[in-house]
């Protein structure tokens, strides 16, 4: 088991946003988190991070408790976020971008991993000296993607990566999360308010309402539940 | 009136003469009542008199002069778009514009080190690039945490302060000599720095800038009212100066010690010793800016840039920010104790009145009108803001109106700061010496 939280519970000063949240991510896995604004969906995935730290409960990431680590040491365990909104450092070039990426990563290995992200996404290897901000926001997308894949992640989290795409783009963000899968073996757990998508590539599946887990299943199943149809597909983006 | 619009394309020599035509026909309508046509005074009563030849030359100035300015403002346009290009195609490679600044830089060096050798019998001149040199290393400092790290620091001021009276203290009370309290004052300012970082490691922004504001004011109103320590409003006399290597540049000096005149057999004169100082701040702030440079292309340099860019991705990187912050602070605050230090050499004297928050106002200034995190800029911008009040001198009471009208003027011509270009780290335009360039 990669990742393992066990009722954990997360609060924003007076707001529970957390109630008591079990989910498990295992190698290998695919894993997407599903479920409307507001429902917990980006808090679980930063109190996963230590920010806000879990008020209650346990997250045992590779055998080892994590619920009480500073960020930056949950971060050197092997956990890499791609943040909602994508936040590159847009006065930073793109090669800058994955310097910043690789802060823990050792020295030497920086420029086969440079390489490996250029090879993935040839756009960023033409604009490695372009400024970040000045990049489409697919690309930056992309560059933030790649800047969390040059530290070597065991577990990737990927928070809304298709927020505010072009639909191009969209398809293209998650033909990229299951190639990162399926070809480099990468542990995915993915955020998406794009539910059709995400549950399409992801191994399993847990819906998240109102701060705690309601559905869980694999991706197929939750594809066909009539709940989730029609809470999150019908009507909604296909 | 549609021949005459600021066209947007390249215009031909035709649309030219036509768009002058235009103008000159307009000047002709508007010159025959205003220029053709005259009164005269004959023997008491008026006469209209005709002045052809005025309004020929006036229609031909309105013709010309329409062409020359069409020819400049394309001229200007042309350039600007060629800028344009050239900052963007700066991105891939190094623009012309930065070339110029390297140039510039290398030329503002020579001439700084020129400057007390060619002016060495003008006091008030040296006196005056003192000045501007201690703002440069203050500029730099400030740099640091406002420019690099994005943190809005608006009591730099304090470790100003923590780095004179540190000198002032050590030296009038223990005897240290100037070369052995600097780098202690230095140390010093850096504590507080880190003091005053705890704290406010939770600020941004606004919040952030009225904090350090007040610990500014703090750091003052301690020097004030703690007589015992400080000497209250009164300040510090008699600071000892600097000495070159052991040697003084006084007249006649202590028992036992050589003056700097006598050893090489020089007259003495106290431009001597305003030179020297010259060169010790000169030699302070080449320090701080190699040093500065070289931090930006270590991982703590690049984590303060990554910082001011982002905070939230900064942390999503696993970058330790408290760490990072206090670094900031630490590092912008002994900078600016190094060039309190040398404040106190230099004056001799000391009070409070000499750190208020006016100070930390012009440093910042200078931070922000220099372009953020511009080594160059700051240069530039301390040269600028120092120089106007000293012109402005002639105009007494406007001076500050003459400032604030400067800063005003360069906010609203290049509103990121004179030279905001901003140098990146690293290039792998050669893949040899990427990792280099990396580490």
């Amino acid at each position: 088991m990669m990742l393992t939280m066990t009722g954990v519970h997360a609060h924003y000063g007076h707001i529970h946003a957390l109630r008591g949240i079990d989910v498990e991510v295992q190698v290998g896995e695919i894993v997407t988190l599903i479920g409307a604004n507001g429902a917990g969906k980006s808090t679980l995935m930063m109190s996963l991070f230590g920010n806000p730290r879990a008020s209650a409960g346990q997250i045992v990431f590779d055998g080892e408790d994590i619920t009480r680590l500073p960020t930056h040491e949950i971060a050197l365990r092997g956990i890499s976020l791609v943040p909602e909104g994508r936040r590159v450092f847009p006065r930073m070039t793109v090669i800058e971008n994955l310097q910043m990426g690789a802060n823990f990563s050792a020295p030497d290995n920086f420029e086969a991993d440079a390489a490996r992200v250029f090879a993935m996404f040839p756009i960023l290897d033409e604009r490695q000296s372009q400024r970040a901000g000045t990049l489409s926001g697919g690309e930056q997308q992309m560059l933030a993607i790649g800047r969390a894949l040059m530290s070597r992640p065991k577990l990737l989290l990927l928070d809304e990566p298709s927020l505010g795409l072009a639909p191009i783009y969209i398809r293209r963000i998650f033909q990229i999360v299951r190639e990162l899968n399926r070809d480099h073996g990468m542990t995915i757990l993915l955020v998406e308010q794009n539910a059709n998508q995400a549950l399409k590539v992801a191994h399993r599946g847990y819906v998240l309402q109102h701060g705690g887990i309601t559905i869980a299943g694999s991706g197929e199943e939750l594809l066909a539940s009539p709940e989730v149809r029609a809470a999150y597909l019908e009507g909604g983006h296909a | 009136m549609s021949a005459v619009v600021f066209a947007h394309h390249g215009m031909t020599p035709a649309e030219r003469l036509r768009d002058a035509g235009w103008v000159a026909f307009v000047a002709l309508v508007l010159g025959i009542p205003l220029i053709g046509l005259t009164t005269v005074d004959a023997g008491g009563r008026l006469e209209v008199a005709t002045r052809f030849g005025m309004l020929a030359l006036f229609v031909a100035v309105a013709f010309i002069g329409r062409i020359a300015l069409r020819l400049t403002l394309d001229h200007l346009r042309v350039r600007r778009l060629g800028r344009e290009r050239a900052a963007a195609a700066a991105d891939g490679g190094r623009g012309l514009a930065q070339r110029i600044v390297t140039v510039l830089g290398w030329f503002a060096l020579g001439a700084a080190f020129t400057l007390p050798l060619i002016f060495s019998g003008n006091r008030y001149v040296v006196d005056t690039a003192t000045t501007v040199l201690i703002y440069v290393m203050l500029g730099w400092g400030l740099n640091v945490v406002v420019g690099l790290a994005g943190l809005l620091d608006l009591g730099y001021v304090a470790f100003y302060a923590v780095g004179a009276y540190s000198y002032a203290l050590l030296s009038t009370q223990y005897g240290w000599g100037f070369w052995e309290a600097l780098p202690v004052s230095g140390a010093l300012a850096a504590s507080f720095g880190i003091l005053l970082g705890y704290p406010i490691l939770r600020l941004r922004g606004d919040y952030l800038a009225i904090v350090t504001l007040g610990f500014g004011e703090i750091i003052r109103i301690i020097l004030v009212n703690w007589t015992e320590f400080s000497n209250g409003p009164n300040g510090i006399s008699s600071i000892p100066r600097p000495s070159f290597f052991g040697l003084e540049f006084t007249r006649r000096p202590a028992e036992g010690e050589q003056s700097f005149a006598a050893f090489f057999g020089l007259d003495y004169s106290p431009m001597q010793r305003l030179i020297f100082l010259y060169y010790v701040i000169l030699v302070l702030a080449l320090l701080t800016h190699a040093f500065v440079s070289r931090l930006r292309k270590l991982p703590v340099g690049r984590a303060w840039e990554a910082l001011r860019e982002d905070e939230i991705a900064c942390r999503a990187m696993g970058m330790n920010t408290t760490n990072i912050k206090l670094s900031a602070f630490a590092i912008g605050a002994m900078l600016g104790g190094f060039a309190g230090v040398f404040f106190a050499a230099r004056q001799g004297f000391i009070s409070p009145e000499s750190f208020v928050f006016t100070e930390s106002a012009i440093v910042l200034a200078i931070v922000v009108l220099g372009g953020m995190g511009s080594q160059m800029g700051v240069v530039l911008a301390a040269t600028l803001l120092v120089l106007i009040p000293e012109f402005g001198r002639n105009f007494a009471e406007y001076r500050m109106l003459l400032f604030g009208a400067a800063m005003v003027l360069i906010m609203v011509w290049k509103p990121g700061g004179l030279l905001s270009h901003r140098e990146p780290t690293l290039r792998l335009d050669a893949p040899a010496t990427g990792t280099e360039g990396a580490r």
